[in-house]
């Protein structure tokens, strides 16, 4: 066993991936020489050359579409979008192209291309760098989303990301780059389209993702030792597609349920979660589902990131709303603009 | 000094006959006659020509097709045979063909079955050919994005090294977009064996080029990304064969991209659905009518002596069944299963979809025993 970070994990599934697929390229700005801005393609030209990994010109959706092309031509690229809202240039490449090309073309035409996404905030970068952007795509089918929260995750689901016949979008937090485990590589996770489960609880299932799933971890070590509340962690790593069993699965066995996601909460993949738990496990649930999520905002500023971010205490603030005492919610009522006040 | 010389286009688009199919007297010019457009042979125009005519009679078909309520929409790209025709018909074994929403009348030159490029505008499915086994893209809708996708796989056929090159048609609104110019770049940088043909028609349905662009023309697009370019009558069908053959065995050669930009015009509305005469007047169109590509190099040859009447009456015959073979498979209903909808989203359906699948299928079940 050694220590890995997340970062070097996603680099060594990149070479792995080099290694064992040679119409396997990785593309992008800053990928080459430098070895991408977070340096997880770091090495990559040097040891394999400028024709498995290379810069391109400073345009998204050029970056994108031209691996359309060269997906055409059977190769296998994965490009990087640097950071989650300069890939938005590239956003009709993705969901008119990327993601329709097979069912437009009855299967006879597949991009099997992996779109690398550092997405996601608490890195106190200023703005257009923090973006929580995967709603977007999981809204846009055809395309899996994937987002690891491990080292081994990043590895794993990378390496069967790139070896998927079907565009995915592996949405890579930039908060957990430096996070560390005792691993070693190569290692094969559960497939993309099951989450895990990362902590058993018996008391409520606490679901999450990516930039959030330490927070979920930290809430239940908390939760554990301050309120006697036994909360199961599941970590969906797949968004699409989506594993409803193993999370139906947790909610019916604690009958209680909060859905913990760091984008913006309206009309997001939160509320997706949240509406399908409580149109499958209605019956088992104690108190409704509930969202603990950004705040509906443009990402804040660095100073301003801990307000937005879904921190332990508003995890277990929100855990505590789950009508453990059978009494209505409510915390938040008589506010300012309550209903009952303004009468 | 930077030397741009010969990446600029002839200062008039390159021609090598007049609208009544009469060679221009001293040809296209010295530059284009220096850059190798030379006349091509009357076997190689005889093939334009009939390829002209079947289009033609292929795209009028479409067109009454619509009418009856057979087609959704069609964009007919009549006027523009030339530059629908000569291009395809250079493409190698190898090349690929990267097509927009209005290019039927080249996927039919291409050798396409033209029900199968009407699947798309007749609904039951999106596209209806193979593009791998056929080596073209599917008619792109969105305007531009293909020309990026025809950059990528220029690079990926230079790769593979198997000498092919995608040659991509784009229309003159489209050149506003950013994708044209990403695709332009990507080219040149990377070297890709890619010939972007813009098919000037002078509309982007109802806007006028003199909306879209301040270039001195569009061809002059290229200089900026290095990129070699052209311009030329694409009314004149001698002059888009001889141009763009010069640009496929420039790119071929491995010498980069190449732009051209063929002057052109389409007679019909922007579709069925269009009304031209809200932004276009009769007079123009009745001046384009005269500049018609099939009766300008139909003349050239019969003048020559290489085309007869005989020959005339039976590649109209061939037209003809063309036509009555598409108009008896385009009467059929197409088979259209719900199902299939969920077919070719994912390689494995994802298990939301499979349950979707199911709802759908016990609808479906209903209808038929309820």
């Amino acid at each position: 066993m050694s220590t890995t970070t997340f970062a070097q994990a996603l680099n060594r599934a990149l070479r792995d991936s080099l290694t064992d697929d040679p119409d396997v390229v990785v593309l992008g700005e800053d990928v080459g020489t430098l070895g991408g801005v977070f340096r997880i393609t770091d090495g990559l030209t040097r040891d394999f050359g400028e024709e498995r990994c290379f810069d391109t010109p400073l345009a998204e959706a050029g970056i994108a579409g031209f691996a359309v092309g060269m997906a055409m031509q059977g190769f296998r690229p994965v490009i990087e979008m640097q950071f989650d809202a300069f890939g938005f240039p590239a956003f009709e490449q993705v969901v008119s192209h990327i993601a329709k090309m097979r069912n437009r073309t009855r299967g006879r035409l597949t991009l099997p291309l992996v779109i690398r996404v550092p997405y996601a905030g608490g890195i106190g970068g200023v703005e257009h760098h923090c973006d929580s952007s995967e709603g977007y795509y999981a809204h846009t089918p055809g395309l899996h989303v994937v987002t690891p929260g491990t080292p081994a995750d990043a590895y794993s689901l990378l390496r069967e990301a790139i070896a998927s016949p079907d565009p995915v979008v592996f949405m890579e937090p930039k908060v957990l780059y430096w996070s560390k485990a005792e691993l070693d590589l190569p290692a094969t996770t559960a497939p993309i389209g099951t989450a895990e489960v990362r902590r058993e609880g018996s008391d409520v299932t606490l679901l999450t993702y990516g930039p959030q799933l330490p927070t979920a971890l930290k809430a239940a070590e908390v939760a554990a030792a301050e309120e006697d509340w036994d909360v199961e962690v599941v970590d969906l790593r797949s968004i699409v597609p989506f594993d409803d069993e193993t999370v139906m699965a947790s909610v019916r066995k604690t009958g209680r349920c909060v859905v913990l996601a760091e984008a913006q909460g309206f009309a997001g993949v939160a509320g997706e979660v949240a509406a399908r738990v409580s149109e499958r496990c209605f019956h088992s649930l104690a108190a409704p589902v509930l969202r603990v999520s950004g705040l509906d905002i443009p990402y804040p500023p660095p100073k301003l990131e801990h307000s937005h971010l879904p921190g332990v205490d508003r995890v277990l603030d929100t855990i505590g709303r789950l009508q453990w005492d059978d009494e209505p919610d409510l915390t938040y009522a008589g506010g300012p603009g309550d209903r009952a006040e303004a009468r | 000094m930077t030397d741009v010389q010969h990446l600029l286009p002839c200062p008039e688009p390159v021609r090598f006959m007049d609208e009544a199919g009469t060679l221009v007297p001293g040809g296209p010019g010295e530059l284009a006659t220096e850059r190798g457009y030379a006349l091509p042979s009357d076997d190689d125009l005889l093939a334009v020509w009939r390829a002209m005519v079947l289009g033609r009679r292929f795209d009028s078909q479409a067109t009454a097709l619509t009418k009856q309520g057979r087609l959704a929409v069609y964009p007919s790209s009549r006027g523009q045979d030339a530059c629908q025709v000569a291009p395809v018909l250079t493409l190698a074994e190898q090349d690929w063909f990267f097509p927009t929403y209005r290019d039927s009348m080249a996927l039919v030159a291409r050798g396409i079955d033209p029900v199968e490029v009407l699947t798309l505008l007749r609904g039951d499915w999106h596209c209806g050919y193979d593009p791998v086994a056929t080596r073209t893209a599917p008619q792109c809708t969105p305007l531009a994005t293909q020309s990026v996708h025809a950059a990528g796989a220029a690079y990926g056929m230079k790769r593979r090294g198997n000498g092919g090159v995608a040659l991509c048609y784009i229309g003159d609104g489209a050149t506003s977009e950013g994708d044209f110019h990403e695709a332009l770049n990507f080219a040149a940088v990377f070297e890709a064996p890619a010939v972007f043909l813009v098919q000037n028609n002078g509309y982007a349905i109802s806007v006028p080029l003199s909306k879209q662009s301040k270039a001195p023309a569009l061809s002059y697009k290229g200089v900026g990304y290095g990129i070699r370019s052209e311009q030329v009558d694409g009314n004149d069908p001698a002059a888009v064969l001889a141009v763009t053959r010069a640009a496929m065995e420039h790119a071929r050669a491995g010498d980069g991209p190449f732009l051209i930009e063929a002057h052109t015009y389409r007679l019909e509305a922007h579709t069925n659905a269009d009304d031209a005469t809200r932004y276009r007047t009769k007079e123009e169109v009745a001046q384009w009518q005269g500049r018609d590509p099939i009766v300008r190099l139909q003349r050239y040859l019969l003048d020559r002596g290489a085309l007869d009447q005989a020959r005339v009456d039976e590649v109209t015959a061939e037209g003809e069944a063309l036509a009555a073979d598409l108009r008896a498979r385009m009467n059929l209903e197409p088979e259209v299963r719900p199902s299939e909808l969920f077919e070719h989203v994912y390689s494995t359906p994802t298990p939301q979809l499979r349950e979707q699948a199911h709802m759908v299928a016990a609808e479906e079940a209903q209808v038929m025993h309820g």
